[in-house]
């Protein structure tokens, strides 16, 4: 039953969303500035070859940014667990690293990689390196010295307490920090294709924007928006796949 | 749960190892935090397979003791050796406070777990006997997080046992349980510890007189042991046996006069 109300849930939100949409474009808005979800979906559809082109090159950049700042988070987490003195070093500048907005950094980023993949791809990996560093290295530190203490008793070796002890019980905290770097991952592609770029969602948007086609800009905002949540759940259903062992109590309500 | 107690007593495939366990002897330990001197020339020698009941208020040191003594940490100054001359390292399995299961094994993977961190192949005859005798037999694909307490305390002694050591030492490891889960987990330790050389925490009088067959108290700043109590008979003893519950009443009063 609650299963069954969890999947139309979205569902309903989406056509809510729809009617008030609907009902605003009711008030005699000029289409250029709001137009109808109806000219929207017909925008979408004769688009769709082109905007479906584009939605790829981005969904490209989200996922190799996401891969690419995952394994910099993890080779930064565990670099900074093994060596004390090392981690006094990168912490201020990893902080350092997100102090810095990537507004700021876009253009430069732009400048040395040129308009292609490449610099959307280092635009989205740092924002989304950070918190999976942040994350999993609070998670392998503070691994329960119970567990730690048990496993010394039984001989582990370095490697083996690695492996069966603090990666497992960082887990968790890693969890959390590929939620949020799901969630945030878009943005470092989108403000990448804005700054300089000749495909993507972003570019089209803006490209939209300046011929005010205000439909095709709803259109790639749409997909957009469709991609992000997709990707958010698929990690969510990842994550809890990962960590069957972690207590839902969201799920026993 | 009824099954627990009547299991039969280990049999010789059960026992730890084929020979006597060696004992325990520490030598002048002592233990300093900065200024703080925790306990200081402080000597014990638990003789081969006896099970010592060590008694005493919290923060005196008992933990630290038995930490030292699994050699999870390093004292300030002294020794503790095997009674054979050997160091101790090896031969003891420890258990704590909590059970420290790992929630993300299974009962089995966490009973075997020793061997998963030596990278060895798991006993599984031997884990399954475990199993049965600690009464978990058939639950052995459960999480953890399914058990109850006396049954994830139970995982953890076969867990303890199935690393054949002869030492055994226990840090209060039944004190989160309830009394009667408690006195069957008791019964069970009692029963499947007989072969190995014990040293069990404890800050309940009743505990220690149903276990140990020599109870030691261990209170002052710094700390220093008392004189042994001696009980006669096989643990686990009835919590009616007229020798439990005097010396139950002597422990409690010494406890008592020396916290003041």
């Amino acid at each position: 039953m609650s299963r069954l109300r969890n999947g139309i849930r979205p569902l309903i939100i989406f056509i809510g969303l729809l009617l008030i949409w609907y009902a605003v474009t009711l008030t005699g808005i000029p289409n250029y500035l709001l137009p109808t979800p109806a000219t929207v979906a017909e925008a979408l559809w004769k688009g769709r070859d082109y905007l479906g082109y584009h939605f790829l090159v981005t969904l490209s950049e989200i996922a190799m940014g996401l891969c690419c700042g995952l394994l910099l988070g993890m080779i930064l987490a565990l670099t900074m667990m093994f060596s004390p003195r090392l981690q006094q070093w990168l912490m201020p500048v990893l902080i350092i690293s997100q102090a810095i907005p990537v507004f700021a950094l876009a253009p430069l980023l732009v400048l040395w990689l040129g308009f292609g993949v490449a610099s959307k791809v280092v635009m989205a990996t740092l924002i989304i390196f950070f918190p999976v560093t942040a994350s999993f290295f609070d998670g392998l530190r503070r691994t329960e010295p119970g567990w730690l203490e048990l496993a010394k008793t039984m001989n582990a070796g370095g490697l083996a307490e690695l492996r069966h002890v603090r990666l497992m019980a960082a887990l968790p905290s890693f969890g959390s920090g590929l939620r949020v770097a799901a969630a945030v991952a878009p943005i470092g592609a989108i403000i990448g294709e804005w700054v300089g770029s000749s495909s993507g969602l972003g570019y089209v948007m803006l490209n939209a924007n300046a011929r005010v086609q205000t439909e095709v800009c709803f259109a790639a905002l749409f997909l957009l928006a469709l991609m992000a949540i997709v990707l958010v759940q698929l990690v969510d259903l990842s994550v809890r796949k990962l960590l069957y062992w972690v207590p839902d109590s969201s799920q026993t309500r | 749960m009824n099954a627990i107690s009547q299991n039969p007593l280990p049999t010789a495939a059960s026992l730890p190892v084929g020979d006597a366990p060696p004992g325990i002897v520490v030598k002048d330990l002592a233990l300093r935090y900065g200024r703080q001197t925790i306990f200081e020339n402080l000597n014990l020698e638990i003789r081969s397979g006896e099970f010592i009941a060590l008694l005493g208020a919290s923060g005196v040191g008992k933990s630290s003791l038995l930490k030292i003594i699994a050699g999870l940490a390093t004292p300030s100054a002294g020794s503790v050796i095997g009674s054979d001359g050997k160091p101790l390292a090896g031969r003891i399995a420890y258990m704590g406070q909590q059970d420290l299961l790992y929630p993300w094994l299974n009962v089995r993977q966490n009973v075997t777990l020793g061997a998963r961190l030596r990278g060895e192949k798991t006993d599984d005859a031997w884990a399954d006997h475990l199993l049965e005798q600690v009464g978990l037999a058939g639950r052995d694909t459960l999480l953890p997080s399914a058990l109850s307490g006396g049954m994830r305390q139970r995982a953890a002694i076969a867990r303890t046992l199935y690393e054949r050591r002869p030492i055994v030492l226990m840090d209060e490891p039944f004190s989160a349980l309830d009394a009667l889960t408690r006195a069957k987990v008791q019964d069970l330790a009692a029963e499947l510890l007989t072969k190995c050389t014990a040293l069990l925490i404890t800050h309940d009088p009743l505990e220690a007189c149903r276990l140990g067959r020599h109870l030691i108290v261990l209170a002052g700043h710094p700390a220093t042991l008392g004189e042994p109590i001696t009980l006669d008979g096989l643990p686990p003893r009835a919590p009616d046996n007229p020798q439990v519950l005097q010396s139950q009443g002597r422990l409690l009063r010494m406890l008592t006069e020396l916290h003041q």
